[in-house]
């Protein structure tokens, strides 16, 4: 090779961004232009349920409203989700010094929360007197809470095989770009549940 | 560096089947470059045989194939070259070159890119897969609008299970592309060796960094518009899209598909452009004419890209008329920079003429015709003339079949010597040239008068007396001449593979990274990187060792500026 070539600095440097001595990691740019793509694709349905909306006849066939009555569950199963993201800020910022029992608490909490609204989403389906089949309103119910209902279980997917990380003794002050990532996601997942619920309950 | 590595490094004492097991189970970004290089090619020439038939229903009055076979044909063609060919074979070019480009040993996410790949090859294979069904595959054209795509409401003949594989290999085509973009994006940003800044990326990195955050952005609307539609048809009743139902709008999927699939036309000549812009610097042995006007040029027209989907539905009376036209206007300024560049680069420099800077040329010729074109259908007046005929087909095609393929095969005669070691055979390659070059203008112009004259789009017969029937016969003959250039491009491929001249790690003497190492690169691409100290990192080495300083020799100009 050439005279004035210098040797690649490649340990180092890539030791630098792929582990975490430095605040955004590859990974976690990874999961930022994710959810940035996350975001396009919650975007094109909500485009969809305004337009349907903006344009029918009759909106709602079945109360002539929307979905929240006299039914408490959503505003309930919202306020799970919504505390869900403590937990699991906790347990990501446990583990950024080292804390691993604490990051395990952390990820079992959000677990919990979670895995309690989906049950909730499941009754919700049960119990409501309209289907996918009914019109647009319908239609969009169902693209909507169902598409954020699997985002979530993603979510959980992730944390679970977290969860079960920390009992391989992964994770410590430096090595956790997974859990931030999770974390990130998780906060993603929630804000979307938030608009979505105000859109679907309270518009 | 010296050393050329032999065309199949370290394959001699391995079995075939661990060879195999190797290339599948690679995440090797250069073997999966060439994967999706060589994958794409091979949808090209299936999407290329269905246009072969089209022409030939064309070619003269009279029908030989049915309604719905040639229905099935067009919207095959125009799924499988966007997105089984351009789509991919660009990104088996961003994934061999750009790690390279930037000094990086591989992409962010390896694995993910091998994911990505895999969900190409077999979304792609759904999608062709779909003919073997009853029905037929998708026949509702490329853009499948519903009412004729949905299977609900008045549509009294309910297209098949061809349509739901192919709404299905969409999807995961487009999962597979967005992946993609997240890994092309994270290793660009951070990848870069050290002196590498973003003013100093090659051309060919910045166009993918651009098209990257189109794919990023754009791929899930079309995601979320393909799973409404495919809901639609099983289940929704026609909720989303289809008036007759129960209240769906049509020209909801027809906004949610443009907002996509306009962004895709620079999605897929973003790449094409960025080739071209390595391409002319190096065979006039000159630095590129105005390199930062370059970058922000790309920047606009990405930016641009956004807000001028609806240029695609004028005609249908929902959209805002004046602020789509002119919007659409001002895409030609970029582009037109990125002319004036392009030629600038060439003027005055020793120009030399080998295959790759041919193309290259032809692509600017060509892809010139399809800009301008396209500006006649940014015009209100005139696009409400030229609607669904033949004058769009022909424009797309300048713009895509000309444009963004002729640009990826001057990428394909640039770095087959880096991918392989050989160079390609020139005789064979200028015949190449030649014949596509002559066949697509006999191929596309025709078409653009029979469009002026009022010949709809996706048609398989026509009267006698319309006067069509010439200028069809020669946009047959036409097709029939590109075709025929396959052979020796084919041919050429597989012998220079074998039996061609031996490149060197350098053989252009060219001005980027990629050329700093051997070829083909070892595993991990580079033993030792030369220091990177402006966007010509390889020409400055090359003065420097030289001892001839900057304006040497091989040069008729002096090193680009440095850059701060």
């Amino acid at each position: 090779m050439a005279t004035q070539a210098q040797p690649m600095p490649q340990t180092p440097f890539l030791r630098r961004i792929f582990v975490g001595d430095e605040p955004m990691t590859v990974g976690l740019w990874g999961m930022v232009f994710f959810i940035f793509s996350e975001l396009m694709f919650f975007s094109g349905l909500i485009a969809a349920y305004l337009a349907l909306r903006e344009d029918a006849v009759v909106w709602a066939p079945t109360n002539g409203g929307h979905v929240l009555g006299a039914d408490f569950r959503p505003v309930f199963f919202t306020i799970l989700l919504v505390l869900s993201s403590i937990p699991m800020q906790w347990a990501a910022m446990a583990i950024r010094q080292g804390k691993r029992r604490q990051l395990r608490w952390g990820l079992f909490l959000t677990l919990f929360l979670g895995v309690a609204f989906i049950i909730n989403t499941g009754v919700e389906w049960a119990t409501l007197d309209f289907g996918i089949g009914d019109g647009p309103y319908g239609a969009t119910f169902y693209i909507l809470t169902g598409f954020h209902g699997a985002h979530v279980i993603g979510g959980l997917i992730f944390i679970f095989t977290l969860w079960l990380r920390t009992y391989l003794g992964h994770f410590d002050a430096k090595r956790n770009t997974a859990v931030e990532a999770a974390s990130m996601y998780w906060h993603f997942v929630d804000v979307v549940w938030i608009l979505v619920f105000s859109l679907l309950f309270l518009a | 560096m010296a050393t050329v590595a032999p065309t199949a490094p370290g394959y001699a004492g391995m079995r075939a089947v661990d060879v195999i097991i190797e290339w599948l189970s690679t995440t090797d970004h250069k073997k999966i470059g060439l994967l999706y290089i060589f994958t794409a090619l091979g949808f090209a020439l299936v999407g290329g045989a269905f246009s072969l038939v089209m022409r030939t229903e064309l070619a003269q009055t009279g029908t030989i194939i049915g309604d719905e076979t040639y229905n099935q044909l067009f919207t095959m063609h125009g799924s499988i070259m966007l997105f089984l060919f351009i789509l991919p074979v660009a990104a088996g070019f961003m994934n061999y070159i750009v790690p390279l480009q930037i000094g990086a040993p591989d992409m962010a996410f390896p694995r993910m890119n091998a994911l990505s790949y895999w969900m190409f090859a077999f979304g792609g294979i759904m999608m062709v897969s779909s003919f073997a069904f009853s029905g037929g595959s998708a026949s509702a054209g490329w853009t499948s609008y519903p009412p004729v795509a949905s299977n609900t409401g008045a549509n009294a003949q309910p297209l098949g299970a061809g349509t739901d594989l192919w709404l299905v290999g969409v999807v995961i085509l487009g999962a597979a592309s967005t992946a993609g973009a997240i890994n092309f994006l994270t290793t660009i940003f951070k990848l870069r060796a050290p002196g590498m800044t973003m003013f100093r990326l090659p051309l060919f990195t910045w166009t993918t960094l651009v098209t990257s955050f189109l794919v990023l952005l754009a791929t899930p609307v079309l995601a979320s518009a393909l799973i409404m539609l495919f809901v639609d048809r099983n289940g929704a009743g026609g909720a989303f899209f289809d008036p007759t139902g129960q209240g769906g709008q049509v020209l909801l999927w027809q906004n949610l598909f443009w907002f996509y699939s306009h962004p895709a036309v620079y999605i897929m000549i973003l790449p094409p452009m960025g080739v071209v812009s390595e391409i002319i610097p190096v065979f006039s042995r000159k630095p590129l004419f105005g390199y930062r006007s370059m970058v922000l040029a790309i920047v606009g027209i990405g930016l641009l890209g956004f807000i001028v989907w609806a240029h695609h539905m004028f005609t249908t009376g929902g959209v805002f008329l004046p602020f789509f036209m002119a919007s659409t206007f001002l895409i030609a300024v970029p582009t037109g920079v990125k002319f004036f560049n392009w030629i600038s680069t060439m003027f005055r420099g020793a120009v030399t003429l080998p295959t790759a800077m041919l193309f290259a040329i032809g692509f600017l010729m060509l892809f010139l015709i399809g800009g301008i074109t396209g500006v006649f259908h940014a015009a209100v007046p005139v696009d409400f003339h030229l609607h669904d005929t033949y004058f769009v087909v022909s424009h797309l095609h300048y713009v895509l079949a000309t444009g963004a393929a002729f640009g990826i095969l001057a990428a394909v005669y640039f770095w087959f010597p880096k991918m392989i070691g050989r160079l390609l055979n020139e005789g064979l390659g200028k015949l190449h040239f030649w014949s596509a070059f002559i066949g697509a203008n006999m191929l596309f112009w025709p078409q653009l008068m029979l469009g002026l004259d009022g010949m709809p789009r996706r048609i398989n017969d026509y009267a006698a007396n319309d006067g069509w029937e010439l200028m069809n016969l020669i946009s047959t003959v036409g097709a029939f001449i590109v075709a025929a250039g396959m052979i020796p491009f084919l041919f050429n491929i597989l012998y220079s593979w074998k039996y061609g001249e031996e490149a060197g790690d350098d053989p252009w003497e060219a001005n980027t990274l990629e050329w700093a190492t051997s070829s083909p690169p070892p595993a991990h691409n580079f033993n030792r990187l030369i220091p990177v100290k402006s966007e010509r990192p390889l020409f400055d080495h090359r003065m420097a060792e030289s001892g001839t300083g900057a304006g040497g020799a091989s040069d008729s100009q002096p090193a680009a500026p440095q850059d701060g």
